[in-house]
């Protein structure tokens, strides 16, 4: 990693937690409607993957995507207000937090359906590939998406048809509150690549180098023509499946548990010398300034006018 | 412009070719839409493709050799994955058409169709548009039994975000399926297998019918009939034997089921007074349904009778030749509606 990309992926990672730990506050506070799934413990993975990636390229994302959404560029003021289900959201405070998108940014979206990006990021390789673009897709999933019968569609078509498109799954141990260890057959999403003849790699998710080296490896592959990589990210969830979740399934035993991949770059970058003490201070410091900012923003913004109830149906 | 008679599958084929030709983002992705994919004796001398199936009932056929394997393609039998496929595709630049072989098989493909493209617009404030027809196979009559001849062209139209268009003739066909391609939006274009070889005059340009607007093809003053698709026949006949008893009707041809034509319908109920609806669909929550409780809210006080709709049973689909003919709505069901209808109405006549 360049120390340009490590500047710029601590400052994510960053505005990731900041975000993510007010949103569990407003939450908390009574003042977001819904269901909201917190990213805070998986930021290496988002940030790992999309310092290599620029508007051009596209993302589907997850029920847990905020993360992807701030990486991959999306307007943290728009992001706050959506979530709040004000006027001035991305979505117009239609979507929410799991539909948290920015078409224009490449971001097609957080999606309410667990496995629902398998098959869109394969289509959205496909519009690269026949439109002869320069560019991948990439599809966040998590664990329990991997035993969705989509994992096996969008892997099979995305390999025959030898698509550039990257599939990552964010394994934080859990698909909702069932351990992966028993919901899944294999011991790892990684080695069910070889059932689609496409290379399966699994990294440590909270070392956010591990992440952008196996993801620099699987993009020169998409772009050379030979066709999709699984990348299998080891990581774990901070808070519950979603905010109210007394997580009654979490032990001690947990792999990551005790791991913050903030705290790992922080320490590893000051000492490869990609950072100093004082620019990580400062990285904080404005990122939390970001998050008070578009906190501000969505609680000053109106709510949507009663008229956008019935636009946006049809183009 | 130029007519000719062709058939009903000619004139979809003709559709999707012409489209392809005027627009190079049209693609056509689905199971067997070509066929016989990397089979070496398909391919031909020049290095174009042949194609196995053309879609299990040939409506593709030869498009694999005018646009290549990279635009029309063969997918695994896999819907939920190429439907997925095809709505990101739409939201990324290219304009599908994607095949769903029998509508019969929505279970494997709804959730694309339902919770993204339906969707992705209204849930992203209005920043995204899903350029995508889905084409499907609905109707029964070939003796296709259970999973292979339903009518679900209702369950598609009550999905916001989605239009649907039923053509009943070839010209119909031709130009809605062109309209459907051009759309911005998620349109499902749903074909009743019994029309395929149905002829018709069908010009040869390129030209397009109005999505949403119904077609009156008789007009009437004592009874309206509202039809879709296969059923518009079955509309225009009771039509014809009715006349021989001086009852005039009008039979308007829906051709989009979402959204449809109010102003069309409502229009003609208030001259005629009296409505039947038919509509293969099993007979609850379905587009007569829908149809029946929009006349009756908003032309209550112009009807004569109570609206009548004539639908498929609430039963599977039988196999049996025999049952799959009672099954389906005919003339002799709608006559006895009819009948009912106009008796009732000449009883209270003499009352009053």
């Amino acid at each position: 990693m360049e120390k340009k990309e490590v500047l710029w992926i601590y400052q994510k990672m960053n505005e990731i937690r900041f975000f993510e730990e007010e949103v569990h506050r407003t939450f908390g506070k009574g003042l977001i409607p819904g269901f909201v799934h917190l990213y805070a413990g998986e930021e290496a993975v988002a940030t790992g993957v999309m310092a290599l990636l620029d508007d051009e390229d596209y993302i589907t994302s997850t029920h847990r995507g905020h993360g992807h959404a701030i990486a991959k560029g999306c307007d943290i003021r728009g992001m706050m207000a959506e979530i709040m289900g004000k006027k001035d959201g991305l979505g117009g405070g239609k979507g929410g937090s799991m539909h948290v998108a920015d078409v224009e940014k490449g971001m097609l979206g957080a999606n309410g359906i667990v496995g629902g990006g398998f098959g869109l990021a394969a289509g959205a390789a496909l519009s690269i590939k026949t439109l002869g673009r320069d560019n991948v897709a990439v599809c966040f999933f998590g664990d329990g998406a991997s035993n969705e019968g989509t994992f096996h569609e969008g892997l099979n078509l995305a390999s025959i048809l030898n698509l550039p498109v990257i599939f990552v799954c964010e394994n934080n141990q859990f698909g909702e509150g069932t351990p992966f260890r028993y919901a899944s057959a294999s011991e790892t999403v990684a080695e069910r690549a070889s059932a689609y003849n496409m290379p399966g790699v699994r990294v440590d998710g909270m070392d956010v180098e591990a992440v952008y080296n196996a993801t620099k490896e699987a993009i020169v592959r998409a772009k050379a023509g030979q066709g999709p990589t699984l990348i299998e990210c080891d990581t774990y969830r901070m808070f519950g499946h979603f905010e109210g979740d007394e997580q009654k399934y979490k032990t001690d035993q947990d792999p990551n548990r005790d791991r913050d991949p903030i705290v790992e770059l922080r320490a590893k970058a000051i000492q490869k010398g990609w950072m100093t003490e004082t620019e990580a201070n400062d990285i904080e410091t404005a990122a939390k300034a970001t998050i008070k900012d578009a906190v501000e923003f969505a609680e000053a913004s109106p709510l949507p006018d009663l008229s956008s109830l019935y636009t946006d149906i049809f183009a | 412009m130029t007519k000719r008679e062709v058939t009903f599958m000619t004139a979809i084929t003709e559709a999707m070719a012409q489209a392809m030709r005027k627009d190079e983002t049209v693609i056509l992705i689905g199971t067997d839409v070509a066929g016989g994919a990397e089979v070496d004796h398909l391919v031909k001398d020049d290095g174009r493709y042949d194609d196995a199936f053309g879609g299990v009932f040939g409506l593709s056929k030869g498009l694999v050799t005018e646009f290549g394997r990279g635009r029309v393609i063969d997918t695994p039998i896999a819907e939920h994955g190429y439907f997925g496929a095809a709505v990101g595709a739409a939201a990324t630049g290219l304009r599908p058409i994607s095949e769903l072989m029998f509508n019969d098989f929505i279970g494997f493909a709804l959730d694309p169709i339902l919770n993204q493209g339906a969707k992705m617009r209204y849930m992203f404030g209005g920043k995204a548009k899903i350029p995508l027809t889905v084409r499907t196979v609905h109707g029964a009559g070939a003796g296709a039994a259970a999973q292979h001849s339903q009518t679900l062209y209702g369950w598609f139209g009550s999905i916001p975000g989605v239009k649907v268009v039923v053509p009943s003739n070839p010209y119909d066909a031709k130009g809605l399926m062109l309209a459907a391609i051009e759309d911005d939006n998620l349109v499902v274009f749903s074909e009743d297998k019994m029309l395929y070889g149905m002829k018709g005059d069908v010009p040869e340009e390129y030209y397009t019918i109005e999505i949403g607007k119904a077609n009156v093809v008789r007009e009437g003053t004592d009874l309206t009939i509202v039809a879709i698709g296969k059923m518009v026949q079955v509309a225009q006949q009771t039509a014809e034997t009715l006349q021989k008893d001086d009852i005039s009707v009008e039979v308007i041809d829906l051709r989009t089921v979402a959204p449809w034509d109010q102003e069309t319908v409502l229009n003609s109920v208030k001259k005629t007074g009296r409505l039947i609806v038919i509509d293969e669909s099993n007979p609850h929550n379905n587009t007569a349904t829908d149809i029946a409780s929009v006349v009756a809210d908003k032309a209550f006080d112009y009807l004569d009778g109570p609206i009548k709709t004539v639908c498929a049973p609430n039963t599977p689909v039988p196999f049996a030749h025999n049952l799959e003919q009672a099954y389906i709505p005919d003339v002799k069901k709608v006559l006895t509606v009819a009948e009912e209808l106009i008796i009732d109405l000449q009883k209270k006549a003499v009352r009053v």
